[in-house]
C-alpha cells in the first residue's frame, strides 16, 4: 500500500467522473508511480463503494485479462477481475448510446452464473463446474477511460478493467454435457465475422478463469456467492464499434445475443 | 503461358517436392502468369505423383479466410488435390525430412457419400451428400522460397498441400453446426491458436460447394468416397521436428499429430 487514503479517494473519484463523464483521461501511474496492485484494487473498490452509495447495486464480475498472450505482454501470472454495476446490463437485442461512453469496443465471452458460493483459495475448474448454474452467451462492452486504451496494469485495473456496459443473452444452458474449451464463437459485426475464436482462448478453460478469480478474492477474504453472474473474459481481441453499428455474438450450443450502437 | 513452360514449371515443382528444395516464385519468373496457367502447372505438377501409381483421394479448399485472402489479394478460394501419399494416421509420426518449411493447419474434412456435381451445389447439396465430417490436420507446405508466395504461386504448387492426418472420429454433420463448431490446436500443451467453422468462408459447406461449383465449370467431379478439406479454421501453427500437436473440434472430435 504505497497511496495514502486520501489519494486513493481522489483517484476513484476522478475515474468515475470520467466514466460517467465520458471523458478520456491519462494513465493515473504517470502521476503516481509508487502505486501498487493493492493500491489499484483499493481504487476500484472505492469507486464502487461510490455507486453502491447513490443506491447502485453490483450485478456481477468480470475477469480480465483471461490469454496467455496478453498475460505474457502485461508480465502477469494471472487475471484482473472487475465489478459489473446494474446499469451496465444492456437487453439483449436493445441499444447502447455511444454518447455516454469514450472509445467502445466489443468482447465475446461466455458468463456463468453460479448456484453455489465459490471461495478461494484452493478453487479449480472441477469446483466452478459443479457451482455452475448455467452459461449464456455475453457480448462486454469496454470502455477504458485512459486515451487511446493506452494503459499499464494497475491503471486499467483501477479503473475497473474498463467495464462499461454488458449484454447476455441466448439460452441459459447447463454445462453436463459442454466442452466449454472447444464451443466455437463467431462475432459479427454488421453481418460480417469480424473475430472467430473458441472457449480454449481464455486461459485453457474459460473456467479456469473463474477459479483464479475466486482464489484472488479468497486472498481479500471475499467469496462469490451463489447467484454470481461472472463474465470469464473476452476470447478474441476486442473489436472497435461506433454509432450504427449491429453486433451479434453465435456460441456453439449456447445461442445467440445481439446489440446495436446508436 | 505457352505448353512447354506449363510443363517446365510442373517438373520443377514436382522435383522441389521430392528433392525437398525451394524455388523462387514463378511470379517473379514470370510477372504474366494468370491463375488458369498456375491450375496448368499443377495439374502437371500432380501428374507426375499419379505417374508413380499415386492415386487422388480428395481435394482440398485453401485461401478461404478473409486473412489469407487479404494477404494473397484474392477475393476467392483456390483448390489442389488430396494424393494417397499424404495421409498419415492418427497420432503416427511424421518425418520433418519429408516436408520443407511446414505449417499446421486445423480443418474439418468432408467425406462425400455421393459425387457432387457442380455447378448449381449449394450448401444443402453439400451436406446431403456428406457420409461424415472428421477433424484434420492439414500440414501445408510450400515449395516456393521462404513462403513468398502470390496466388498463382501457390495454385501452381497444388495449393502448397504438404500432407494431412484424419482424426479418428466421425460425425454426421447433421448433428452438429459446422459454422459455430470451434477449433483448438494445442502445441506441446499450450494454445497455439483457435477458430471456428465459419473461418472458412462463412461456413465450411460453403467451401465444398464453392469447389463442386469450380471443379464442375472444369468438368471434373467431387466423387462419392472423397475426402475434402474445407479451409483452415484458425492461424497457421509453426511446428518444428519434436512437437506434438492436438486439434479439437467441438461436437466432432480430436487429432492428434507429431513431427520427429
Amino acid at each position: 500500500m504505497a497511496l495514502a487514503p486520501e489519494i486513493i479517494a481522489r483517484l476513484a473519484e476522478h475515474l468515475e467522473i470520467c466514466e460517467l463523464e465520458a471523458r478520456d483521461t491519462t494513465k493515473i501511474t504517470d502521476d503516481h508511480p509508487t502505486m501498487d496492485m493493492e493500491d489499484a484494487y483499493s481504487v476500484q473498490y472505492a469507486i464502487r463503494a461510490r455507486k453502491i452509495a447513490r443506491g447502485g447495486r453490483v450485478v456481477g464480475l468480470k475477469a480480465g485479462l483471461t490469454s496467455r498472450a496478453k498475460m505474457k505482454q502485461m508480465n502477469v501470472s494471472e487475471p484482473s477481475y472487475g465489478f459489473l454495476a446494474d446499469y451496465f446490463a444492456v437487453q439483449d437485442g436493445g441499444e447502447v448510446n455511444c454518447a455516454e461512453l469514450i472509445h467502445p469496443r466489443v468482447e465475446p465471452e461466455i458468463a456463468f452464473v453460479t448456484k453455489a458460493a465459490l471461495k478461494g483459495p484452493g478453487c479449480h475448474i472441477g469446483a466452478v463446474l459443479a457451482a455452475t448454474d448455467f452459461v449464456v452467451p455475453a457480448i462486454e462492452i469496454i470502455d477504458s477511460r485512459y486515451r487511446d486504451f493506452k494503459f499499464d496494469l494497475k491503471s486499467v485495473v483501477a479503473d475497473n478493467c474498463s467495464s462499461s456496459r454488458f449484454v447476455v443473452g441466448g439460452s441459459a444452458t447447463p454445462i453436463d454435457d459442454l466442452d466449454l474449451r472447444t464451443l466455437g464463437i463467431v462475432l459479427e459485426k454488421n453481418g460480417v465475422p469480424v473475430a472467430i475464436g473458441a472457449g480454449a482462448a481464455v486461459l485453457g478453460h474459460p473456467a479456469a478463469a473463474i477459479a483464479m478469480l475466486a482464489n484472488m478474492l479468497g486472498r481479500r477474504g471475499e467469496e462469490i456467492p451463489a447467484g454470481t453472474l461472472i463474465l470469464s473474459g473476452g476470447i478474441t481481441e476486442a473489436v472497435a464499434v461506433e454509432a450504427g453499428d449491429a453486433i451479434t455474438l453465435r456460441i456453439q450450443s449456447l445461442g445467440t445475443v445481439s446489440v446495436r450502437f446508436g | 503461358m505457352d505448353n512447354e513452360k506449363i510443363l517446365y514449371y510442373g517438373n520443377e515443382l514436382h522435383d522441389a517436392l521430392t528433392r525437398r528444395v525451394m524455388l523462387a516464385p514463378l511470379t517473379e519468373r514470370e510477372p504474366g502468369i494468370t491463375i488458369e496457367d498456375a491450375y496448368r502447372i499443377q495439374e502437371r505438377m500432380v501428374s507426375h505423383r499419379l505417374d508413380a501409381g499415386e492415386s487422388i483421394i480428395g481435394k482440398k479448399v485453401g485461401a478461404t479466410s478473409r486473412a489469407v485472402q487479404d494477404l494473397l489479394k484474392v477475393n476467392q478460394p483456390d483448390f489442389g488435390f488430396l494424393l494417397s501419399g499424404m495421409v498419415y494416421g492418427e497420432g503416427e509420426a511424421i518425418p520433418m525430412q519429408r516436408l520443407i518449411q511446414p505449417f499446421a493447419e486445423g480443418e474439418i474434412a468432408f467425406l462425400l457419400k455421393h459425387d457432387l456435381i457442380g455447378p448449381g451445389i449449394t450448401n444443402v447439396n453439400v451436406l446431403r451428400a456428406t457420409e461424415c465430417v472428421m477433424p484434420c490436420f492439414e500440414i501445408v507446405d510450400s515449395r516456393i522460397t521462404d513462403w513468398k508466395i502470390r496466388i498463382q504461386d501457390t495454385v501452381a504448387d497444388n495449393a502448397s498441400c504438404g500432407v494431412l492426418v484424419l482424426g479418428d472420429h466421425a460425425v454426421d454433420p447433421r448433428k452438429v453446426d459446422l459454422g459455430l463448431t470451434g477449433m483448438v490446436i494445442e502445441k506441446n500443451g499450450e494454445i497455439a491458436c483457435t477458430g471456428a467453422g465459419a473461418a472458412a468462408l462463412g461456413h465450411p459447406a460453403n467451401a465444398v460447394a464453392w469447389l463442386a461449383n469450380t471443379l464442375g465449370r472444369l468438368g471434373i467431379p467431387l466423387k462419392a468416397g472423397e475426402v475434402i478439406l474445407s479451409g483452415s479454421l484458425g492461424t497457421l501453427v509453426k511446428i518444428a521436428a519434436g512437437d506434438n500437436l492436438r486439434l479439437s473440434l467441438g461436437g466432432i472430435g480430436r487429432c492428434s499429430v507429431r513431427f520427429v
